[in-house]
C-alpha cells in the first residue's frame, strides 16, 4: 500500500467518524447522566431529514442546520418527557423514537416532494462545501507532511472540525465545571444530588437536550455534508454504531474519539477490499468487516477485554419518594 | 396497594393508550392531506373486506405471534429481548438448512423437522446474549441489538457465498422442494366447503402460533418453571431468596424467547417464500415489541395485538397500494402504539389512578 491510498483512507475514515463521533458524545452527555439512549440513530435520521428538506426549500445550508437540530431536540423532548417526567422505561422509548423517525421522515418526506421519500438533491448554498485551510496549496509540495495537510487536515467540510472540537470540550465541561460534575454524579447516585438541593429532573433534561443538539449536528453532517440531499433510512445503523463506541470509550470524551476513528477505519475499509487484501494478503467479506464493531463491542461488553462500567444510575428512573 | 381494580388495569389503560395512539395517527394522516376516515374505511376492506385480504391479515398475524410471545417470555423473567429480529433472521436459516438438506417424504414430518431446526437456530441466537447477560452481566439490550446485526452479515455471507444456487445472481438459497409445502389456509379450508382465497399466504402455521400461544399460557401461569420466571421478573432479590438460580432462569427465559423468535421462520420462509431470501423477517421482530406491549404480555393479549398488527400491515400495504400514503404509515402507527402503551404508560395511568382513588373515598 502506498503513501497516497494511506491518506486517502485515513481521509475518509476522517469522514465517516464525524457522524459517529458526534452521535457518540451525545449518547455520552445522556448517559453519563442516567438516561440511556438508544434513539440516537432516529434522532440523527429526523434530523438528515429536516436539514436536508428545510436546506432544499431555503436554499440555506445554515438554516437547515438549525431546522435539524430542531427536530433532534424535540424528539429529545419526547424522551425526556417519557423517561424522566413520566418515569416509563428509556429502552422502550429509545425503541419507539427510532420507529417514529423512520416512519415519520419518509411520509413527510412524501408529501412535500414526492419524489419517493428523498428530498431534492441539494446544491450550491444549500450543502456544507469543504473548506480549505490556509497555505494548503502551498505547502501540499513538501514531502510527507505536505500532503497530510492538504488532504488529510484540509478540505473537509466545517462540521468536521466543529466534531473534533467537541472533544475536548465535551472533557472540559464534564470534568472542569459544576455542571458537569452534578451531570456526572446524577447518573452515579441522584439521591445524593437530590439531597443536595440541585434538581435532579433538571439536570437530567440538560443533558438529554444536549444530546438532541449533538444528535442533530450528526443527522445533519449527514445529508448536507457526506451526502447532497436525504433518502430513507440514510442513518443506516449509525446510531448504535455510536453507542456501540460509546461503550468501547467507556463513557469518556478521548476514549470516544479513538473509538470512533476505529469504527470509522472499519468503515472506510468496508469500501476498499482491495486495500485489505493487499495490506493481509486474504480476501475478507466487506459484510463481516461492517460487523465487526459489534462483534468488538459483545467481547468488550463480556469483560474479556477490559470491563466497561455504565453510570451506576443509568436506566433507572429517579423517585423522590423512595 | 391495588389502586386500580383488575379490569382497568388490563383493559382500560392500554385501551386509553390506543385511542391516543389512533388520535395521533389521525392528525399525522390530516397532516399529509388525507382523510382519515377514508383511509381507516380503506384499510377495513382492503384487510377484512375478502378472504384475500383475511389471507395476508392472518399471514402477518402468525409472524406477529411469534415474535410477540417470544418478546413477552422475556419480558416475564424482566428481560427485554431485542434481538428478536436477528433471532427469526437465523431461524429462517435452520428452516432452510432442513428443507434442503433432508429428503422429506411428506410435508407433516417437514414441519416438524423445520419447526425444531428453526426453534433451535433461534434459541442458539439468543443463548450467547442470555449467557452473557447471567454470567458477565453485559447488558442484555445492548448485545441482543449487536447480535441482529451481526446475524444479518452472518446471513449475508452465508446467503452469498455458502447456498446461493450456482449461476444465481440472487442472494438467496434454493427453492425447497415440492413435497414440503405447507398447507394454505385455502387447502385447509376446501374440504369443509368454504372457498379461502387461494392467492393468500396465511397457512397451516397460524395454527402452530395458536398452539404456541396456548403453551406459554400454560408454561407461565400453570407450571413451576413459569411461576420461577414470572417471580424472577417481578423481584430478583425475593426470587434468589427462594432459592431460584438467576443464571438458570436467565437462560431458560431467553432460549424460549429465541426459540419462539426463529419459529416465525416456519411462517414466512417455509409457508410463504419457499426459500430463504435477505430481509426475510421485515422488521417482525421489532414488531413483537410493540405487540407484546400491547398485549401486556398475556398470550391472550398478544393474540388480539397481533391481529390488529396484522390487519394494519395488510391495510397499510392497500392504502399505499391505492392512494399516495406510503407504507411507512404503519411504522409510524407502531411507533405511537410502542411510544403511548410502553413509554408513557404512566401518563395514562396516574391520572386514572386518582380518578379511582377519588371513587373509593366516595364510597366509603
Amino acid at each position: 500500500m502506498d503513501f497516497l491510498t494511506l491518506i486517502q483512507l485515513l481521509d475518509s475514515t476522517v469522514r465517516l467518524a464525524t457522524p459517529l463521533l458526534l452521535a457518540c458524545l451525545a449518547g455520552l452527555f445522556s448517559e453519563r447522566a442516567g438516561i440511556f439512549d438508544i434513539g440516537l440513530e432516529g434522532k440523527m435520521l429526523a434530523a438528515a431529514f429536516f436539514s436536508a428538506a428545510i436546506a432544499a426549500i431555503t436554499g440555506s445550508v445554515w438554516i437547515g442546520l438549525l431546522a435539524g437540530i430542531a427536530a433532534s431536540m424535540a424528539f429529545s423532548l419526547l424522551h425526556g418527557l417519557a423517561s424522566i417526567t413520566f418515569r416509563g422505561n428509556q429502552l422502550i422509548s429509545g425503541v419507539a423514537i427510532n420507529f417514529l423517525a423512520a416512519g415519520l421522515t419518509v411520509l413527510i418526506a412524501q408529501d412535500w416532494f414526492s419524489q419517493g421519500g428523498r428530498t431534492p438533491s441539494l446544491m450550491g448554498g444549500a450543502r456544507f462545501e469543504p473548506i480549505t485551510l490556509p497555505f494548503a496549496e502551498s505547502l501540499g509540495t513538501i514531502p510527507f507532511l505536505g500532503p497530510i495537510y492538504e488532504e488529510l487536515i484540509s478540505g473537509h467540510s466545517i462540521l468536521v472540525y466543529v466534531a473534533f472540537a467537541m472533544v475536548p470540550l465535551t472533557w472540559w465541561i464534564l470534568f472542569r465545571t459544576r455542571f458537569g460534575l452534578r451531570l456526572r454524579a446524577v447518573g452515579e447516585n441522584p439521591a445524593a444530588v437530590d439531597t443536595a438541593g440541585v434538581s435532579v429532573v433538571g439536570l437530567r433534561y440538560a443533558a438529554v437536550m444536549i444530546c438532541g443538539v449533538l444528535c442533530g449536528i450528526a443527522g445533519a453532517y449527514l445529508s448536507t455534508a457526506l451526502q447532497a440531499g436525504f433518502v430513507k433510512d440514510m442513518s443506516a445503523g449509525r446510531g448504535f454504531i455510536a453507542l456501540a463506541a460509546l461503550i468501547f470509550a467507556k463513557w469518556r470524551p478521548w476514549y470516544a474519539l479513538y473509538a470512533t476513528l476505529l469504527f470509522g477505519l472499519f468503515g472506510a475499509l468496508e469500501t476498499r477490499p482491495d486495500v485489505i487484501q493487499a495490506v493481509l494478503g486474504i480476501k475478507v467479506q466487506g459484510a463481516l468487516l461492517g460487523a465487526l464493531p459489534y462483534v468488538m463491542t459483545v467481547i468488550i461488553l463480556a469483560g474479556f477485554v477490559g470491563k466497561a462500567i455504565p453510570p451506576r444510575a443509568g436506566g433507572e428512573p429517579y423517585v423522590k419518594e423512595r | 396497594m391495588e389502586v386500580m381494580p383488575k379490569w382497568a388495569e388490563v383493559i382500560l389503560v392500554p385501551l386509553i393508550s390506543l385511542v391516543l395512539a389512533a388520535i395521533l395517527s389521525a392528525i399525522v394522516i390530516l397532516a399529509i392531506g388525507e382523510d382519515p376516515v377514508a383511509a381507516v374505511n380503506l384499510m377495513v376492506t382492503g384487510a377484512l373486506g375478502s378472504t384475500y385480504g383475511w389471507g395476508y391479515t392472518l399471514y402477518y398475524a402468525t409472524n406477529f405471534l411469534f415474535t410477540g410471545l417470544a418478546v413477552s417470555v422475556a419480558f416475564h423473567a424482566g428481560l427485554f429481548n431485542i434481538g428478536g429480529e436477528g433471532q427469526a433472521m437465523l431461524g429462517g436459516l435452520g428452516v432452510a438448512l432442513a428443507c434442503l438438506l433432508i429428503p422429506w417424504p411428506h410435508w407433516t414430518l417437514a414441519l416438524l423437522g423445520a419447526t425444531l431446526a428453526a426453534a433451535l437456530f433461534g434459541a442458539a441466537w439468543a443463548a450467547i446474549p442470555a449467557f452473557l447477560q447471567a454470567k458477565r452481566g453485559s447488558h442484555i439490550v445492548i448485545t441482543t441489538i449487536m447480535f441482529n446485526f451481526i446475524g444479518a452479515a452472518v446471513l449475508n455471507y452465508v446467503l452469498v457465498n455458502l447456498m446461493r444456487p450456482a449461476g444465481s445472481m440472487d442472494p438467496a438459497t434454493a427453492r425447497f422442494p415440492e413435497t414440503v409445502h405447507l398447507p394454505t389456509l385455502h387447502d385447509i379450508l376446501a374440504p369443509i366447503g368454504i372457498n379461502f382465497s387461494k392467492a393468500a399466504p396465511a397457512n397451516v402455521t397460524f395454527l402452530i402460533a395458536l398452539l404456541a400461544c396456548v403453551l406459554v399460557w400454560f408454561l407461565l401461569w400453570r407450571t413451576w418453571l413459569g411461576y420461577e420466571i414470572r417471580s424472577y421478573g417481578k423481584s430478583e432479590p425475593a426470587a434468589k431468596y427462594g432459592g431460584i438460580s438467576p443464571t438458570a432462569i436467565t437462560m431458560i427465559a431467553m432460549l424460549i424467547s429465541g426459540a419462539l423468535a426463529g419459529m416465525m421462520a416456519i411462517n414466512n420462509v417455509m409457508g410463504e417464500a419457499e426459500r430463504l431470501v435477505l430481509n426475510a423477517v421485515e422488521g417482525a421482530g421489532f414488531i413483537g415489541i410493540a405487540v407484546a406491549l400491547m398485549g401486556r404480555s398475556h398470550p391472550f393479549g398478544v393474540f388480539l395485538a397481533a391481529i390488529l398488527f396484522g390487519f394494519l400491515y395488510q391495510g397499510g400495504a392497500e392504502l399505499a397500494l391505492w392512494t399516495s400514503i406510503p407504507r411507512e404509515l404503519i411504522v409510524v402507527i407502531q411507533a405511537l402504539v410502542i411510544l403511548f402503551t410502553g413509554a408513557l404508560d404512566n401518563m395514562v395511568r396516574m391520572p386514572l389512578e386518582r380518578v379511582f382513588l377519588m371513587m373509593r373515598r366516595g364510597n366509603s
